[in-house]
C-alpha cells in the first residue's frame, strides 16, 4: 500500500471529479460532501508522503511497471512532497471557503476544482518532460472554465487574454520539448540529464535554444516580467476560492523552473550549466520592481494582492537567480509563507467586498460593516505578514532571502526588496485605513458572514505565526531539500540504476 | 522532401504568429490553429524523418521512431480541446462585450 501511495495525489481528485460529474445539477450537499471529503484526504496523503520524503529517500512510481527512462515514472523527492502538502494546505483553505456559496454560481466548481488539483499534483509530480506538459495543460483547462465560474464582463475580458496567452506558451512548449527530445533522445529528466552532459558540441546550441525556450514557457506560467500582464486582470476577476487556488499556480512555474534547471542543467551540464541564472536573475529583479510600482498603484483591493503576488514571484526568482542551497532554502520557506498568505488575503478581500455592500473591494469610503473589526484584525495579521514586517513569517522569509545574497547580489537585491516591502507596506497601510476607518456615518452594511469562509481565512492566515513559531523544523526541512536538489546525481541513480556508472 | 517539410512547417508557423498578434478574435483563435498544426508537424519531425520505415520495430529493416508519433498524437487531442474551448470563449466574449476585439473595447480608429 505504501509504496502505491505516490499515486494517490493524482488519482485521488480525477475520482472525486468524476464523482462529482456523475450528479452536475442540484444536490449540493452531495457534491460539498464529496469535495471536502477528497481535498482533506489529499492532505492526509500529502503529509504521509512528506513524511516518507523527509528521511531524504527519494522514490518513484513507474506508472504500469514500465521503468524510466521508457515509461512514465512519478518521482517524490523533498520538493516534490513539500509542493504537495503545500497545495493541499491551500485547498482545503479554498474549497471549504467555497461552500459558502461560491460553488452555486455556475456549474460543476467542485469537479473543476479537483481537476485543477489533479493537474497541479501531477505538475509536481512528474519525473518526464512531456508529461509536464500534460498536466500542465489538464491545470490549465480546469483553470479556465474556473476564472470563468459565475460569468460576467470582467471576468471573461480576462479570460481571453489569459487563455490566448496560454494556448501560445503550449505551443511553444511542446516545440521546447521537441527539440530537446530531438538534441538528447529522450524525455525522461533524469536521463536527459545524462545525456546533456555527455552532448556533442554541436548540438548545444540546439539544446540551449530548446532550454531557453522552456524558460520562456515556465515565465509565463510564472509571470516573469515581460509576460505578467495578463496577471494582476485575471486574479483580481477571478471568483475568492480560484484566485485563492491560483496563488500555487504561479508556484508551479517557479517549480518547473528549479526542478528542470536544477536537475538537467545542474553542474554536471558542462557548457550548459547554469544557462538559465544571468536571465532569471534580472528578470526577477526587474518583476520585483514593476510589481512595487504596481503595488502602488492599484486602487482596489484584489488588484493589489494580485500585485502582492508578482511581488513574491520577483523575490522567488530571485532566489532561484542567486543559485546556491542557501538561496533555493530561503526560497522554498519563502514559498511557503506567501503561497497560504495570498491565499488567504483573496479569501478576505471577498470577505471585505461581500460586507462593504456597492463600494465592494474598491479602497474608497464606504460604509462600516458588521463584522468590520474582526475582518480589521484579519487584515493587520495578512497585511504585516505579507509586507515582511516582524513578528511573522513574512519578516522571516525576507531575512533569509537577504542573508543568502552574496556579494555582488547584495548590492540589487536588498534595495529592490525592501523598497519594494516598504511600497507593499504603504499601500497596505493606506488600503487598510480606508477601508476600515473611513467611512461613511450612516447605517451599517452587510450580513454576517458564514463559518466556512471564517475558517478558509483563519485556517490560511494561520500560517503566519505558525511559520514563525515552526521555522526551526521547517528551515532544516527545506535546507535538506536544497541539498538535494543540488544534488540531483542521487536522483538520476535512483531512477537509472544503469546509468549510474556514467555519472 | 526535408526542405518541403522545414518550409511547410516554418510558413504554417509565421502565419500563425502573425495571425496570433491581430486584434481580433476571430483571426487569433485561426492563428493558434495553425500554430498548433505547426507544433504538431514539428514535433513529428524531431524524431527524424524516415520514409519507409516501419511503423513497429521489426527485425531486418529500419523503423520510424514511435515516440514522436505518440507525442503528435497527445498534442492533437489536447490542441483540438483547447481549440474548442477558445472558440466557445470568443463567441461568449462577442455576445457579453458587443464586439470581436480582444481587449473588449472598439478601436477608435475603425
Amino acid at each position: 500500500m505504501m509504496q502505491h501511495l505516490i499515486v494517490f495525489p493524482v488519482v485521488l481528485p480525477l475520482v472525486a471529479g468524476i464523482l462529482l460529474l456523475y450528479q452536475r445539477q442540484g444536490l449540493v450537499r452531495y457534491k460539498r460532501t464529496v469535495s471536502v471529503t477528497a481535498t482533506v484526504l489529499l492532505l492526509l496523503v500529502a503529509i504521509g508522503l512528506l513524511r516518507q520524503a523527509a528521511g531524504g529517500e527519494i522514490t518513484y512510481y513507474a506508472l504500469g511497471d514500465w521503468q524510466a527512462p521508457f515509461g512514465i515514472v512519478l518521482v517524490l523527492d523533498r520538493l516534490s512532497a513539500l509542493m504537495l502538502l503545500l497545495t493541499a494546505v491551500l485547498a482545503v483553505g479554498a474549497v471549504v471557503f467555497a461552500c459558502a456559496g461560491d460553488d452555486e454560481k455556475g456549474s460543476n466548481f467542485h469537479g473543476l476544482f479537483q481537476w485543477q488539483l489533479l493537474g497541479i499534483n501531477g505538475a509536481f509530480l512528474t519525473g518526464d518532460l512531456f508529461n509536464l506538459f500534460v498536466f500542465f495543460e489538464v491545470l490549465l483547462l480546469a483553470s479556465y472554465a474556473l476564472l470563468l465560474h459565475g460569468g460576467g464582463k470582467a471576468r471573461i475580458q480576462a479570460s481571453v487574454h489569459y487563455v490566448v496567452l496560454n494556448l501560445a506558451g503550449s505551443s511553444l512548449f511542446l516545440i521546447a520539448v521537441g527539440i530537446l527530445y530531438g538534441a538528447t533522445g529522450t524525455l525522461n529528466m533524469a536521463d536527459m540529464a545524462i545525456r546533456v552532459a555527455e552532448l556533442p558540441a554541436e548540438r548545444e546550441g540546439l539544446v540551449t535554444a530548446g532550454a531557453l525556450m522552456l524558460l520562456v514557457v515556465f515565465g509565463l506560467k510564472a509571470a516573469i516580467l515581460p509576460l505578467y500582464f495578463w496577471l494582476p486582470k485575471a486574479y483580481a476577476s477571478a471568483p475568492a476560492p480560484v484566485a485563492a487556488l491560483f496563488a500555487i499556480m504561479t508556484k508551479v512555474g517557479i517549480y518547473a523552473i528549479l526542478r528542470v534547471y536544477s536537475l538537467i542543467f545542474g553542474d554536471s551540464a558542462g557548457g550548459l550549466e547554469a544557462l538559465e541564472q544571468p536571465w532569471v536573475w534580472w528578470l526577477s529583479l526587474a518583476t520585483l520592481a514593476a510589481a512595487g510600482i504596481g503595488v502602488l498603484a492599484a486602487r482596489d483591493l484584489r488588484l493589489l494582492v494580485a500585485y502582492l503576488v508578482l511581488v513574491s514571484v520577483g523575490t522567488l526568482l530571485a532566489g532561484i537567480g542567486m543559485r546556491s542551497p542557501q538561496a533555493v532554502s530561503a526560497l522554498l520557506y519563502y514559498l511557503i509563507h506567501t503561497t497560504l498568505i495570498t491565499g488567504g488575503l483573496f479569501l478576505l478581500a471577498e470577505m471585505i467586498g461581500l460586507q462593504r455592500g456597492k463600494a465592494g473591494t474598491r479602497i474608497v469610503k464606504g460604509r462600516p460593516m458588521v463584522q468590520g473589526t474582526a475582518l480589521a484584525m484579519l487584515f493587520f495579521v495578512g497585511a504585516i505578514a505579507v509586507a515582511g514586517i516582524p513578528p511573522f513569517s513574512g519578516a522571516f522569509g525576507k531575512a533569509l532571502m537577504l542573508n543568502a545574497a552574496e556579494g555582488n547580489q547584495r548590492l540589487w537585491l536588498w534595495p529592490l526588496l525592501l523598497l519594494t516591502s516598504l511600497a507593499s507596506l504603504i499601500a497596505l497601510s493606506r488600503a487598510g485605513s480606508t477601508l476600515f476607518w473611513r467611512s461613511h456615518r450612516g447605517t451599517i452594511s452587510g450580513t454576517p458572514l458564514s463559518r466556512c469562509q471564517w475558517f478558509g481565512v483563519i485556517w490560511l492566515l494561520s500560517a503566519a505565526p505558525l511559520l514563525v513559531a515552526m521555522a526551526g523544523p521547517v528551515s532544516s526541512y527545506t535546507q535538506a531539500t536544497a541539498e538535494q536538489l543540488a544534488t540531483p546525481q542521487v536522483l538520476i541513480r535512483t531512477l537509472l540504476p544503469d546509468a549510474g556508472d556514467a555519472q | 522532401m526535408e526542405l518541403l517539410y522545414a518550409m511547410t512547417t516554418g510558413v504554417l508557423t509565421a502565419s500563425g504568429l502573425y495571425l496570433t498578434l491581430r486584434g481580433r478574435t476571430f483571426p487569433v483563435v485561426v492563428g493558434l490553429t495553425l500554430l498548433s498544426y505547426a507544433v504538431n508537424l514539428f514535433l513529428f519531425s524531431m524524431g527524424g524523418l524516415t520514409t519507409d520505415g516501419a511503423a513497429i520495430v521489426s527485425e531486418g529493416t529500419g523503423y520510424a521512431d514511435p515516440l514522436p508519433q505518440a507525442l503528435v498524437l497527445t498534442a492533437i487531442v489536447i490542441g483540438f480541446a483547447m481549440t474548442a474551448f477558445v472558440v466557445i470563449l470568443a463567441m461568449r466574449a462577442r455576445s457579453e462585450m458587443g464586439n470581436d476585439h480582444v481587449d473588449g473595447k472598439k478601436e477608435d480608429r475603425e
